[in-house]
């Protein structure tokens, strides 16, 4: 199993590879167009600020390769946030595989959301084995709305995204590698169900 | 529903867990790699490691402890203790810390607030603030609470909101180390002119102190270090009595 994590510079990329090795995978770091081309799963992680990741995705040209690519792609947080159609965050156009726009939490609640949420409403096999209403850890200040690719919801003073699916395409809102057993399922069901 | 957290702190000094530690089960008591995967499994939502060491190579000793807290622990966690650049911070959250937390370089040097949250992101930077009532007011003091400065908790806190922190870390150097409860009015104070998560530290003894500082002191998440390291309160006993009181817990 060959699985490459896009290293563009945006994102906590030892904790996802770590995680990984926890479930007795070598992951990869990569940001070489061919070595993510020719993987068998490829995670695009991200945190930070939406503009600024997207302009470090587009200098390594990389906006080109990743909504081409055909095997399971796996995009973490602002990793998912990019897979947008666009983010309010720095007026950002994104890579558009998801037909949803990422808006801001309005003031009715504490920003960022920080902690462990529940995920509702789950449909793919991204949540194999993975209850309903299990808790997983999240941290950010915008979030995808509720769209027909959305494959898991969460509520924070309105129900969102917590994960979509389009095609081979998947992404999180919250950290897979950061959210204990439950998360560590969700990386298994990635690389061996998908 | 989002939950309240309970975090455990665990002091570093030289690499090394320092405040007393009574786990039987550990096979070696100043191992903070070992405590925080027991922490992990036993139910805590996050860990604060917090380095108190002074030596020269307390940079490099603190950025290869987080790289092995990362390999070995799937819960997020925050480092602090001494950061003071744009650099430190570089070097710990690429080897794997979640959040960093910074202190008395914020109070210094307000700007560098700025210029993390430029660089990292509001989600990753933790300013703690230690304060001290004195006459009714509250003053935030520097080095470990030793040291006073001019600044009132509440200016301080919404400047700190301002310049874009994502959370506050604030311990009330009146409760620390007493074990009688949180300073839940001030607390309540923050949570409620902020926008902002409140963590809670300083005064935990018993449950019914964190059921307080959840409801009276509108904590969004709540900070101790003894009582769990002496094991006086189990984190899964405390998340039962918790939800027992209505209030969200992860379980």
């Amino acid at each position: 199993m060959n699985i490459v994590i896009i290293d563009y510079g945006a994102g906590n990329i030892q904790s996802i590879k770590f995680a990984f090795q926890r479930l007795g995978y070598e992951a990869i770091l990569s940001k070489d167009a061919e070595e993510i081309m020719a993987a068998d799963k490829v995670i695009f992680p991200g945190v930070g600020e939406a503009s600024s990741a997207m302009k470090k995705l587009r200098e390594s040209k990389l906006d080109q390769i990743i909504p081409t690519l055909k095997q399971p792609v796996l995009g973490i947080c602002l990793g998912m946030q990019l897979m947008c159609h666009s983010s309010e965050e720095g007026d950002t156009q994104g890579l558009g595989i998801f037909d949803v726009d990422v808006v801001r939490f309005s003031k009715d609640v504490k920003v960022p959301q920080i902690g462990w949420n529940q995920i509702t409403n789950l449909k793919s096999d991204l949540f194999k084995n993975v209850k309903e209403k299990e808790h997983i850890y999240l941290v950010h200040s915008f979030y995808a709305p509720l769209c027909e690719e959305t494959i898991a919801e969460a509520e924070y003073g309105l129900g969102y995204s917590a994960a979509l699916k389009k095609n081979n395409f998947y992404g999180t809102q919250f950290h897979p590698e950061k959210s204990s057993e439950v998360g560590e399922q969700i990386l298994r069901n990635f690389i061996e169900t998908i | 529903m989002l939950t309240k957290r309970i975090i455990p702190c665990l002091d570093i000094k030289n690499g090394r867990t320092v405040k007393g530690i009574n786990f039987v089960d550990l096979r070696d008591a100043g191992d903070p790699v070992e405590l925080a995967e027991i922490y992990a499994k036993t139910g805590a939502d996050e860990l604060v490691f917090l380095d108190i060491s002074a030596t020269e190579e307390r940079r490099r000793t603190l950025a290869d402890l987080v790289l092995r807290v990362a390999e070995k622990v799937n819960i997020p966690f925050t480092v602090g203790g001494g950061i003071s650049s744009v650099e430190d911070v570089d070097i710990l959250l690429h080897n794997g810390a979640d959040k960093v937390s910074i202190n008395s370089s914020a109070v210094k040097n307000p700007q560098l607030i700025n210029d993390l949250v430029a660089k990292f992101g509001s989600q990753c930077i933790v300013v703690a603030i230690d304060a001290k009532q004195i006459d009714g007011e509250w003053i935030v003091h520097l080095v470990g609470g030793k040291v006073p400065t001019t600044l009132n908790l509440f200016t301080w806190a919404k400047e700190v909101e301002e310049r874009g922190a994502g959370e506050i870390l604030f311990t009330s150097m009146n409760h620390d180390g007493t074990k009688d409860g949180f300073a839940n009015e001030a607390l309540a104070k923050l949570s409620t002119e902020l926008n902002i998560p409140i963590i809670a530290s300083g005064g935990a003894g018993n449950m019914q102190h964190f059921t307080d500082t959840f409801i009276e002191g509108k904590a969004d998440a709540a900070l101790a270090a003894s009582v769990f390291h002496f094991k006086e309160i189990e984190i899964k006993d405390l998340k039962e009595e918790l939800k027992r009181n209505n209030i969200p817990v992860r379980l």
